[in-house]
């Protein structure tokens, strides 16, 4: 049952899929043909859209996971120190225009544009071919639906892998973007590694090692005096004492700097929480993990949160401070509110980009709001960091699939059409069920097809937004 | 007094069974996993546990876990939880059900040995024994505290050292005051803090920690 409402919905995904490469026609036509340039980028977009809305079907479906194969975007361009922005000979005075340029060549230049394109294209055709042969005439009609019906999860799967074949990345892209991520974070991966243990160093040289040359010299001078003067004696061991147990509090605060042990003991929530205990601002904590990550996710983010706790305290003013670390699919949010001042840019401080830095390494971003006067909203998502979960996709997309697949019916042939038939008087009465009735029978049947049919369009209309807005709120 | 230790350090173990049996305790048992800790507590039923934190064989919180789980099945079982490092959380999770009969302190406590055995007592004998540094970080996050900052620098040392769990005469011996002056003392600090006087050691510490922990009732 539900894989023949999928079989539908997937006939109507293909013809929405015909109707946007239709429109990507124009779009190009005029973009490339009349150069209304401005189009191109719009067309694209709108392709992009639908190829991204069959990958989420072949997932949910026919669990094909689909990556999305599109190069990285350009990053905005840079001013030049003669206050120009530089594209080839070429400058500019303001950074619109070689940024979209930039953008342009992107979209233009990927190879994965044209093969989304001609998926969404070829998709839409060999779906919507066959289903408008079969619309000719009414037993076609009924054999296609009872085919459509029969073969419907091989029908699924053949979606997933006609939709694997030419919508995941080909090697060539995936590695591509793979080794460029991974060349940039490595460095500063690296980068970072040397300079924690540098500090590490520093500390171990400057506090405890000093401190148990210190406690070994004044056990020696005791040792000596023990004969002698044993009250001598004794005060120096209770400073031996009291310096071993300074020594001990140096190496504690080092190990809450390297990996803070309620993190080793409990895992992130309740490390966050006795981070929120500590800290001199009121603060909430929400945590909802369907596990724990592993232990270098775990890490960076909890030296983030802190990092971005004390930021609030500290330049912010803030008095309160909210945090909440959630989940979507694989991936894991953290988002820090303080009702502080505001006004935090990682463009002036070294802390915010060195954060940013930092969590590449897990192919996280970073994302700052934080308005003059407050409040600031830091949110933190890391990607692919969680165990995949089943997707969660539509909840009655099956029935979405029969209603969006069979609204038609009523509708049109035995609706509209019929409606057409009557008005013109036709012979003929074809399948169309209003025309066999005795004549007092035939509006009202006709209009109650039509209402059957629009509202069964409406219906699930109403019910994929739902879904869609749900899934956007997740 | 019978004792059940929990230590996985075998040199640490020793030298507090050590330390324990010359002042007088029976160490009925010095295990060395949080499983076995909790079979200890239960088949032995001491008059006090003193139990780190992390034990094998997962090396995380195993042995407060097992600790607290002994105090759900023996109601009132006096814990004393020593650790590398102090957390308000886990000072939260022991004294949350009220009642006493908890320690929590730094394993550098062992140091000076008087204040251990007088902690180990304390806690045995039903009353609190919270480390200095837990202290420190609960008034620092009650920095922001009106009523708290309304205390004179005298009355505040004497708040921290009740807060500890410790009776009104050692306060007095610790503050070089006479037991009379830190009552008056005491009486003041409840009275700024708005809290219900009450005349018996224990429950005055509970009332000041339930203060700093935000989770006083009214």
């Amino acid at each position: 049952m539900k894989a023949i409402g999928r079989a539908f919905a997937l006939v109507a995904l293909a013809a929405l899929g015909l109707g946007t490469s239709l429109l990507a026609v124009l779009g190009f036509g005029l973009g490339f043909g009349l150069g209304i340039i401005i189009l191109v980028p719009m067309t694209i977009r709108l392709i992009r859209a639908n190829a991204r809305m069959q990958r989420r079907f072949a997932l949910a479906w026919s669990g094909v996971e689909i990556a999305d194969p599109y190069r990285p975007a350009p990053p905005p361009p840079v001013r030049h120190r003669d206050g120009f922005y530089h594209e080839g000979r070429q400058r500019y005075r303001s950074p619109r225009v070689p940024a979209w340029n930039q953008r342009f060549n992107w979209l233009i230049r990927d190879p994965a544009t044209w093969r989304d394109y001609a998926f969404v294209l070829l998709d839409g055709l060999a779906v919507v071919v066959p289903v408008l042969l079969f619309l000719m005439n009414p037993w076609a009609a009924l054999a296609g639906i009872a085919l459509i019906a029969y073969f419907a999860p091989r029908l699924v799967r053949a979606h997933g892998r006609a939709a694997h074949a030419l919508l995941a990345p080909t090697r060539k892209a995936a590695l591509e973007l793979q080794v460029n991520r991974l060349a940039r974070t490595r460095a500063e991966t690296m980068d970072h590694q040397t300079a924690e243990l540098h500090r590490i160093e520093r500390d171990l040289h400057d506090g405890a090692q000093a401190r148990l040359v210190a406690v070994g010299m004044t056990i020696g001078a005791a040792e000596q005096l023990v004969e002698t003067d044993p009250t001598a004696a004794k005060a120096l061991l209770a400073k031996a004492r009291e310096a071993s147990a300074t020594a001990l509090a140096d190496l504690r605060s080092l190990v809450r700097g390297i990996h803070p042990p309620v993190l080793a003991e409990r895992g992130l929530g309740d490390a966050v929480r006795a981070l929120a205990l500590d800290s001199p601002l009121i603060t909430h904590v929400t945590v909802e993990l369907p596990e724990r990550p592993d232990a270098p996710v775990e890490s960076a983010a909890y030296f983030a949160i802190s990092e971005l706790l004390t930021n609030a305290a500290r330049h912010g003013g803030a008095t309160e401070a909210w945090i909440d670390i959630s989940h979507a699919g694989r991936a894991m949010r953290v988002t820090v509110t303080d009702d502080g001042l505001g006004g935090a840019d990682p463009a002036k401080g070294t802390g915010l980009a060195g954060l940013e830095r930092r969590l590449a390494a897990f192919d996280g971003v970073l994302a700052i709001s934080s308005p003059p006067g407050g409040p600031t909203i830091v949110t933190i998502e890391l990607p692919q960091v969680l165990s995949p979960l089943p997707p969660v996709l539509p909840k009655h997309a099956h029935l979405i699939g029969w209603f969006m697949g069979l609204c038609w019916i009523p509708m049109i042939p035995q609706g509209f059409v019929a409606m057409a038939f009557k008005l013109s008087h036709m012979e003929q009465k074809s399948w169309f069920l209003a025309l066999y009735l005795p004549e007092p029978f035939q509006w009202p049947v006709i209009g109650a097809m039509i209402a059957t049919g629009l509202s069964m369009f409406t219906v699930a209309l109403v019910l994929a937004i739902k879904q869609w807005r749900g899934d956007k709120c997740a | 007094m019978r004792v059940v230790m929990a230590e996985d350090l075998h040199l640490l173990r020793e030298g507090m069974v050590a330390l324990l049996t010359a002042h007088g305790f029976e160490v009925a048992a010095a295990v060395e996993s949080g499983p076995e800790l909790l079979q200890a507590l239960l088949e032995e039923r001491p008059d006090i546990a003193v139990v780190d934190v992390r034990l094998p064989p997962t090396f995380t919180d195993e042995g407060l876990q097992a600790a607290l789980e002994a105090r759900r099945r023996i109601p009132g079982l006096p814990v004393l939880v020593l650790s590398q490092h102090v957390e308000q959380l886990y000072a939260r999770e022991l004294l949350a059900d009220g009642t006493g009969g908890v320690g929590y302190l730094l394993k550098d406590r062992v140091f000076n040995a008087e204040q251990f055995v007088d902690a180990v007592r304390r806690v045995a004998e039903g009353g609190t024994a919270m480390d200095p540094d837990v202290i420190a970080k609960l008034l620092a996050s009650n920095a922001r505290d009106e009523p708290l900052g309304r205390l004179t620098p005298r009355e505040r040392e004497v708040l921290e050292l009740m807060a500890e769990g410790r009776s009104n005469a050692a306060i007095g011996q610790r503050l070089y005051l006479s037991e009379s002056a830190v009552g008056k003392h005491t009486a003041n600090i409840f009275g700024k803090l708005d809290l219900a006087p009450s005349d018996d050691d224990n429950r005055r510490v509970l009332a000041v920690l339930a203060y700093l922990q935000g989770t006083r009732r009214a």
